[in-house]
């Protein structure tokens, strides 16, 4: 079973500064949705919100997980990692003087991930067989590519029913780009997930994407219905072509 | 290797040294061995969260005086033996060292080492104002000349029960270091944001770090009223206390167990031998000196010259 998330009205920032505006958003079951947008304008700010690093102002997030519904506003984040959603924060964020063994099996920390670490650790090194060469390496030592396959892979290790990504592709080279959207698509069906992924790269998330927000100063300004809804649309030809 | 095993090697190695005492059979040899042994806990200590939650604690010597002040009490309100007033002494050091980090872990980096040095001015001011134990008089401490069941003098008694933390602390290290523990403080230690995101109960096992390295500080701290017989709150809390426990393990090397024993020996003996040869002032003035050159050539201590 796979996870939805609904999220409505929701306001959030930093202290005196306000960068979400109501904003509303749907995961649906084995849904990738992609919110794009340039910098700036809130699409981390969001993921943190889900995750419980910034308290929201206003508006509920709301998950459902095999059936039971929860409101994530006001739980810490270990409490929403341990109810099977996983994150993949921006810049990967490893722990670099662990290897890439410890890497992935401090994502699995998470109790429900204990009985499954040798099953999850073999898949993620099917997707990344990089990663099984290389497991005894210390993860601050590796490629930017390398290291966006470990940060992809130690959130799996979670056993996550849903995944949350904040722009796998910064700081990495347009043919590793590339690649890791194609292995998010290889574990988003291994791992039965949906997936809400936050990405300035407008070509490479519509890649995998089956819909998309697209978010400017802290308010959806469109929502595609498909991937075709998004390549045909006047706020998206202005962001990214600037015409 | 395994732990039981590596505790066998430490009891081996403790024997040797006892048995090196024996032989030299000086009473100062017990006296100076007493603060090298003594700083091997207390840097051991401040390494289970300093260099493997990377959380610097500068508060050293109110753990200190929380286990030293718990034995003055103690003896004088009881006929507690030695042991038990180590024990209840660490443990209300340990419950210091989780109260505080329950205040003070939603600081990060600086700010929690200065919260940490506010405490142990607030933990001064407290016991030189409770005339209960002396005040800013100070406490005395009457010690027994012998151990009878033993057959030895209470200054070989103190020296191996320092000998015994010692083990007790190392062991504790070195099984955190090679356990799922051990490598969650590491994850909050290179990132602690990323930790929690990976669902590192990060808050749990910051809690756990300070009460443990609070813990074994106030072990460290309990025989010290029978090892100076006098205890007044401005030695106890001396500055000294804090800047040798924090430069032991910078010295030694901070990833491993073994960096704190390493600095403590090196800097501890140096500071022995100083203090008798030359004068006490130049034993200060050592760690100072030692810290720049490690700074400059090692900055990742004696174990970071061998490890690549």
């Amino acid at each position: 079973m796979a996870a939805s998330l609904r999220i409505s009205g929701l306001d959030a920032g930093y202290g005196a500064v306000s960068v979400l505006h109501g904003v509303s958003l749907d995961v649906r079951e084995g849904e990738t949705v992609a919110l794009l947008g340039t910098n700036g304008n809130g699409k981390s700010t969001l993921m943190k919100c889900v995750m419980g690093m910034i308290r929201p102002s206003a508006g509920t997030i709301e998950v459902e997980i095999d059936g039971v519904k929860t409101n994530l506003v006001g739980m810490t984040t270990e409490e929403i990692v341990n109810l099977g959603i996983g994150f993949v924060p921006e810049g990967r964020r490893l722990f670099p003087r662990l290897t890439v063994n410890e890497n992935l099996l401090m994502g699995a920390f998470r109790i429900a991930a204990r009985s499954q670490i040798e099953r999850n650790l073999a898949f993620c090194f099917e997707v990344f067989p990089r990663l099984a060469e290389r497991r005894k390496q210390l993860a601050g030592s590796m490629s930017g590519g390398e290291q966006q396959m470990v940060a992809l892979a130690r959130a799996l290790m979670s056993a996550p029913k849903m995944l949350l990504i904040d722009e796998p592709s910064v700081g990495l080279a347009p043919l590793l780009v590339a690649r890791t959207i194609d292995s998010i698509k290889t574990l988003k069906d291994g791992f039965q997930l949906s997936v809400l992924m936050a990405e300035q790269n407008f070509t490479q998330a519509i890649r995998i994407a089956d819909r998309g927000y697209v978010i400017v100063h802290g308010h959806i300004e469109f929502e595609g219905g498909s991937a075709e809804e998004l390549n045909n649309n006047d706020i998206i030809r202005e962001l990214y072509m600037g015409a | 290797m395994k732990n039981p095993l590596f505790i066998l090697w430490l009891i081996v190695a403790a024997a040797l040294t006892f048995g090196l005492a024996r032989l030299v059979d000086n009473a100062y040899f017990y006296f100076a061995g007493y603060v090298v042994l003594q700083y091997i806990v207390l840097s051991t200590a401040w390494n289970i969260l300093g260099g493997y939650t990377g959380y610097v604690n500068f508060g050293i010597p109110a753990f200190i005086a929380v286990g030293a002040y718990s034995t003055v009490v103690l003896h004088k309100t009881t006929s507690l033996p030695l042991v038990a007033m180590i024990a209840i002494g660490g443990a209300l050091s340990a419950l210091l060292g989780v109260g505080t980090g329950y205040l003070t872990l939603r600081l990060r980096g600086t700010f929690f080492s200065i919260a940490t040095l506010a405490m142990a001015v607030v933990m001064q001011t407290l016991v030189t104002n409770w005339d209960f134990v002396g005040g800013s008089r100070g406490a005395y401490i009457i010690r027994p000349a012998t151990v009878q069941y033993l057959g030895i003098n209470y200054i070989e008694y103190l020296f191996l029960i320092m000998l015994g933390l010692s083990i007790f602390a190392v062991a504790t290290a070195r099984a955190i270091e090679k356990s799922r523990l051990g490598f969650g403080f590491a994850t909050i230690r290179d990132d602690e944001l990323a930790a929690e995101a990976s669902g590192v109960p990060t808050l749990k096992l910051k809690l756990i770090a300070c009460g443990l390295s609070g813990g074994f500080m106030g072990m460290a701290g309990s025989p010290l009223p029978y090892y100076v017989t006098y205890l007044d709150p401005a030695s106890t809390f001396s500055l000294s206390y804090a800047v040798n426990t924090i430069a032991m393990p910078l010295i030694g090397g901070t990833s491993s167990w073994l960096g704190p024993i390493l600095g403590a020996i090196l800097l501890g003996t140096l500071q022995q031998v100083a203090t008798v040869t030359i004068s006490s002032a130049v034993s200060l003035l050592i760690v100072g000196v030692l810290l720049v050159f490690f700074v400059i050539v090692a900055p990742k201590g004696i174990l970071g010259w061998f490890q690549k």
